[in-house]
């Protein structure tokens, strides 16, 4: 007992010197470069399964090893994949052909029976709490003409139905018959087109794919891709600086002008689908968050008035707020929709920063004195979103409006949200068509057909849900694309809501490489290039 | 010691029933995860569809009997945003989280063990300053204390990385990143940042009781036989000492893993703290419950085992008819 | 503890805490910004190094300002207040619980004493930090929140320390010959017993008060704490992490030094030092 702790101490000691040596080691440790593309995530996946939560990072990831009937391009227009042509026999019946000469990962070829069978797996996934089932659903038959031709019926004359079939990818049915979510995740069932193969799923860490030797499209430089999940954005830059990884996604903005400066790197970079905008209460008289000046409830609520709603827009100072607030990383919006997406009106001008009108215009509604607000908004979902809401508050003060700030949580926020809990809430939405925007956003809610169903403020307009039903019925790409645009004018012309900017994505990488960017801000390992 | 045994072992069960009813309860209150997660262009029935297959729909009390039910046969539910047992989820990550609380544990020990032992043998200002340094320790938050480090050693020198975890090497299916030098300039910020607080309770707590050993019978009758004074200190009052300091230490566990959630969350560790953070962000309840049922079968283990090392190093403490 | 000498100048031991909080309660007028009037912040002058002139006025940023463009000096000054207020509410009401129960399950004994101790026990066997988490997920943000879940962390220290006192108060002659004399118990309690716990729980009270700000700052940087528009001490800090790295240090790091300034000012006005802080 004696000795004990004196050998104890001379271990301890010894460990010590052991542990320094180590320690300068590595303090020295080169950096070793494998011969592969490492890219560092910025979201989890959290599973494999193609067919299982309808969440991007997953849906990105499916992508390297799944392909879908149709596609979409860096700019969201949608283009062939595994279908390489198709038309409309009638206004509710479509017919695809596949391409002959695709192969899945295990040598066996893509047949109609694979797709079918895809179409109607994600009804079979019962524990889903983000299922695919909303985008197959239109589709009441599924026809089988020969190997490779397809006929899809569905309901009543379906516009979307091509962009909703970019969101379902093609299994292998021989693999994927009677297996589970998480043979995907082991690998066992994973067995898809796309141009990598599945090698190693490390959750919450990383996921090893090699090159899928059958690909039917163009051959990918790279032999392996690592992807690393980094979610924490000091880490996902310290692994890029590092030299760890060769890409990022979704660099830090505060750290951009550093990485600019260095010629290490290249950042690439385009608005990205993502509006962000202020959703107003159109329906109660006395909504939750707004106050007289001595903090009261008021009774009436002065975002009714179509002037109040000009007043808080023209009080916006868009430009500095995508500047100085957002570091750059956003631009000033117009629209419900990115530049370049069906719906998306170029002739709209984001409304100018003009407080001395937005003063005159709420004393014309009878607020010359202002009132009380507290906007509402999560923390962490969007680009700097706290910091956004603060300079909107800054903004709304600057013309009389007593302006408080609650971010929360996303988890607690968007329940509250859709449960309409707030009189102004800040809410960003991607997406690749206008019209399925509307719907959803402003169009009258009706919880039986789907329809504003984050239309939590109860905006109702006959003309803008007569203009979205005829553009979603609508098959022929460029009137529907004239009936979405018509749509979104009208909601917007009445401000519906607030539009504030359009997110900027940004990748980093090492400067000898490319990457085009997305606007659906996907990291696609196969699209990545050597200089 | 039998009863003793099974008193603790009843205790136990109940501590762990209890916080399993408190977070189904305090959860449930929350919110909808299918809000969170359901696609926008979900419409009604799809939304009911997703309630009723996540087992949602049912009473409270109702899905808290199912759920316990399972649970006494090992099954805490499928995690809703994963898909995949809650349980195996916790069991991934626990070995990166046991890795760095292991790790910061190690170095508080070897820092806070010597230098308890130097500072309890001196008097006068440099018994203060260690005295002040660890009053520093105690005091800094450890998210604090974690930036620092950042600041200094990632930002201003760029020595080591400011976050993320190395390379990892298997070992009987467990991946670790302390056989890599890489796994560990990764891990010394974190580490170092979870073992501030102890090192300063461990510094403290040596001191006193070497001071105060020193002035004892036996290490003065070990004096007076003409040892010298470095054995006095490690033959005779370092002994002594290593009860406290075990019980301590097994007692601070609890914390550490607890303030492990904050530096994982600092660093971006993959560890369980990280996981539960990201579960609170979904409302992913399985994955909640299961971890602090996970962590909390970690600490009534611990504890047991820091009463029963106790016992066999100190055979007076009869702990079956200790009393308040 | 006898062993370790108090600090050399016991009267000047309070002297930081004092000016610290005494700088919390004059923040109006030492301010020279109101950092939650809006309408005084400008977006143009976002963070600035320390020693920047405003753009526009005669204000210079002491120490820096923030990404809204907030006088950092001020922001601190005012999150100290709240820091402060938040620590003293969730202690003070974690002994305004914790005391009386503590009281009650001395004299009463028996089952009701055996129910208030199991469930300070099972409280104390969990870290506070994870049942502060979990509490503030459920309940939401808010101060008034944190303040909750504080107390409901905290009362179970409160408690215990006062039983313990209070047994052995319990246990002394003079109480049982105030029992025989038939005197109310309640007035028992409160005239003889209370006062005698009061020593203990002084010196516990402040140590309480310094772990309560420290876990109001760590649950704020971990995003469940102060609103954005009016921060803490450790909201301020978590919000200039993410310009940390891109050598901003200013916005996280003056928070920090001021937050730790307070809790070592507890420590070492109190002389404790931190010794049972277990």
């Amino acid at each position: 007992m004696a000795m004990m702790p004196a050998k104890f101490l001379r271990t301890a000691f010894n460990t010590l010197a052991v542990l320094s040596f180590v320690l300068l080691s590595v303090l020295h440790a080169g950096q070793v470069r494998a011969a592969t593309l490492v890219i560092g995530l910025a979201a989890d996946v959290s599973s494999l399964d193609p067919h299982f939560l309808n969440v991007a990072s997953n849906v990105a990831m499916s992508s390297h090893f799944f392909d879908t009937l149709v596609t979409t391009d860096a700019d969201g227009k949608l283009i062939p994949a595994l279908a390489e042509s198709w038309r409309t026999l009638s206004p509710t019946v479509w017919e695809f052909k596949l391409r002959k000469d695709v192969k899945f990962q295990d040598g066996s070829p893509l047949t109609a029976d694979d797709v079918v069978f895809s179409l109607e797996r994600p009804a079979t996934i019962l524990n889903s709490p983000g299922p695919f089932t909303p985008y197959v659903k239109q589709i009441v038959s599924r026809q089988i003409m020969d190997a490779h031709t397809l006929r899809l019926t569905t309901a009543q004359p379906y516009g979307p139905l091509l962009l909703d079939l970019s969101s379902i990818f093609i299994v292998s049915k021989k693999a994927a018959q009677g297996k589970t979510t998480e043979d995907f995740n082991t690998g066992r069932a994973l067995i898809g087109t796309g141009p990598f193969r599945f090698v190693k799923f490390q959750r919450g860490e990383r996921i090893e794919a090699v090159r899928n030797e059958y690909y039917w499209g163009p051959r990918p430089v790279w032999d392996k891709v690592t992807f690393r999940i980094l979610t924490a954005e000091p880490a996902r830059l310290a692994a890029l600086l590092s030299g760890q990884v060769d890409l990022i996604e979704g660099a830090p903005p505060a750290d951009l002008p550093r990485l600019r400066k260095d010629a290490r790197f290249r950042l690439e970079q385009r608005p990205s689908w993502r509006t962000l905008f202020l959703q107003l209460d159109h329906a109660r008289d006395a909504s939750p968050d707004i106050t007289d000046n001595n903090g009261k409830p008021l009774g009436r609520n002065p975002l009714k008035d179509l002037r109040v709603r000009r007043a808080l827009s023209k009080a916006i100072q868009r430009q500095a707020l995508t500047e100085r607030t957002l570091e750059g990383l956003g631009i000033p919006a117009a629209n419900l929709v990115a530049p370049g997406i069906l719906g998306h009106n170029d002739n709209l001008r984001p409304e100018a920063y003009d407080p001395e009108g937005a003063r005159r215009l709420l004393a014309e509604a009878g607020w010359p004195n202002g009132f009380g607000l507290t906007l509402h908004g999560p923390n962490n979902r969007y680009i700097n979103d706290d910091q956004i809401l603060q300079t909107i508050a800054q903004f709304f003060s600057r013309i009389g409006i007593k302006t408080r700030v609650e971010t929360l949580p996303l988890s607690v926020y968007f329940g509250r949200l859709r449960n309409a809990d707030f009189s102004i809430g800040l809410l960003g939405w991607g997406s690749l068509a206008g019209d399925v925007a509307a719907k959803t956003l402003v169009g009258t809610p009706d919880p039986a057909i789907g329809w504003g169903s984050w239309n939590w403020g109860r905006y109702s307009n006959p003309r803008v849900d007569g203009l979205i039903r005829d553009a979603l019925a609508t098959t022929d790409p460029s009137r529907r694309r004239r009936l979405a645009q018509a749509a979104d004018t009208a909601a917007l012309e009445d401000l519906a809501m607030i539009p504030l900017h359009h997110e900027i994505a940004t990748w980093a990488m090492r400067r000898n490489l490319r990457y085009p960017p997305r606007i659906d801000e996907f990291t696609f390992a196969w699209q990545v290039r050597p200089e | 010691m039998t009863t003793f045994l099974l008193r603790r072992l009843g205790h136990g069960l109940f501590v762990l029933l209890a916080m399993a009813l408190l977070v189904f309860i305090a959860v449930y209150a929350i919110g909808n995860p299918v809000d969170l997660l359901v696609d926008p262009q979900a419409d009604a029935a799809d939304r009911a569809r997703a309630i009723h297959a996540l087992g949602l729909d049912q009473s409270l009390p109702r899905q808290f009997v199912a759920y316990l039910g399972h649970a006494l046969r090992g099954d805490l539910g499928n995690s809703f945003v994963y898909g995949t047992p809650a349980l195996s989820l916790i069991m991934e990550r626990l070995p990166a989280t046991l890795e760095l609380a292991g790790t910061a544990l190690f170095v508080a020990i070897l820092a806070g063990l010597p230098l308890g032992l130097w500072a309890g043998t001196r008097q006068g200002p440099i018994r203060q300053i260690i005295d002040g340094l660890s009053l520093l320790g105690f005091s800094l938050p450890t998210f604090w204390s974690g930036l620092l480090l950042i600041l200094i050693f990632a930002v201003t020198l760029g020595w080591l990385p400011p976050g993320g975890r190395g390379e990892t090497h298997v070992l009987y299916g467990i991946s670790l990143s302390i056989f890599t030098p890489d796994g560990w300039r990764h891990l010394i910020l974190p580490a170092s940042t979870l073992a501030l607080f102890n090192t300063a309770l461990l510094v403290r707590l040596v001191t006193r009781g070497t001071a105060d050993g020193l002035t004892q019978e036996y290490a003065r009758y070990a004096k007076a036989r003409g040892l010298p004074p470095g054995q006095v200190l490690t033959g005779h009052v370092l002994p002594n000492i290593l009860i406290p300091v075990i019980t301590v230490l097994g007692l601070e566990f609890g914390s550490t893993i607890a303030f492990a959630v904050v530096t994982e969350t600092l660093f971006g560790w993959p560890g369980m703290g990280k996981l539960l953070i990201d579960a609170i962000g979904t409302l992913d309840r399985p994955v909640i419950v299961a971890y602090l049922l996970v962590t909390t079968t970690l600490f009534v283990t611990i504890n047991l085992g820091v009463d029963l090392l106790y016992m066999i190093l100190d055979p007076r403490v009869r702990l079956g008819n200790s009393h308040g | 503890m006898a062993s370790i000498k108090p600090l050399a100048w016991p009267r000047i031991a309070w002297l930081p805490l004092a000016a610290l909080v005494f700088a919390a309660l004059i923040a109006p007028w030492l301010a020279p910004q109101n950092p939650y009037d809006l309408v005084t912040l400008d977006l143009l002058d976002a963070r600035l190094p320390p020693g920047s002139h405003a753009g526009t006025g005669t204000l210079t940023y002491l120490l820096g300002s923030d990404e809204q463009g907030r006088d950092m000096l001020s922001a601190i000054l005012y999150g100290l207040r709240i820091s402060l207020v938040v620590g003293l509410a969730g202690s003070g009401g974690g002994a305004l619980l914790g005391v009386p129960l503590g009281l009650i399950a001395a004299q009463v004994g028996g089952r009701i004493d055996g129910l208030i101790m199991r469930i300070a026990d099972l409280q104390l066997s969990f870290p506070a930090l994870l049942l502060a988490l979990v509490l503030l997920a459920l309940l939401g943000p808010g101060l008034g929140k944190v303040v909750l879940a504080l107390i409901a962390v905290q009362w179970a220290y409160f408690a215990r320390s006062t039983r313990a006192t209070a047994l052995v108060e319990l246990g002394k002659d003079y109480i049982t010959a105030a029992r025989g004399l038939g005197l109310n118990p309640l007035r028992i309690s409160l005239r003889h017993i209370l006062p005698n716990c009061l020593p203990p729980l002084l010196t516990l009270l402040p140590l309480q008060i310094a772990a309560a700000i420290n876990l109001e700052a760590t649950l704020s940087f971990l995003g469940l704490g102060a609103p954005v528009t009016e921060p803490s001490l450790g909201l301020l800090m978590a919000n200039g992490f993410q310009y940390l790295l891109a050598g901003q240090y200013w916005i996280s790091i003056y928070p920090g030094i001021a937050l730790l300034g307070t809790i070592m000012g507890i420590h070492i006005a109190t002389g404790r030092r931190g010794a049972e802080y277990t």
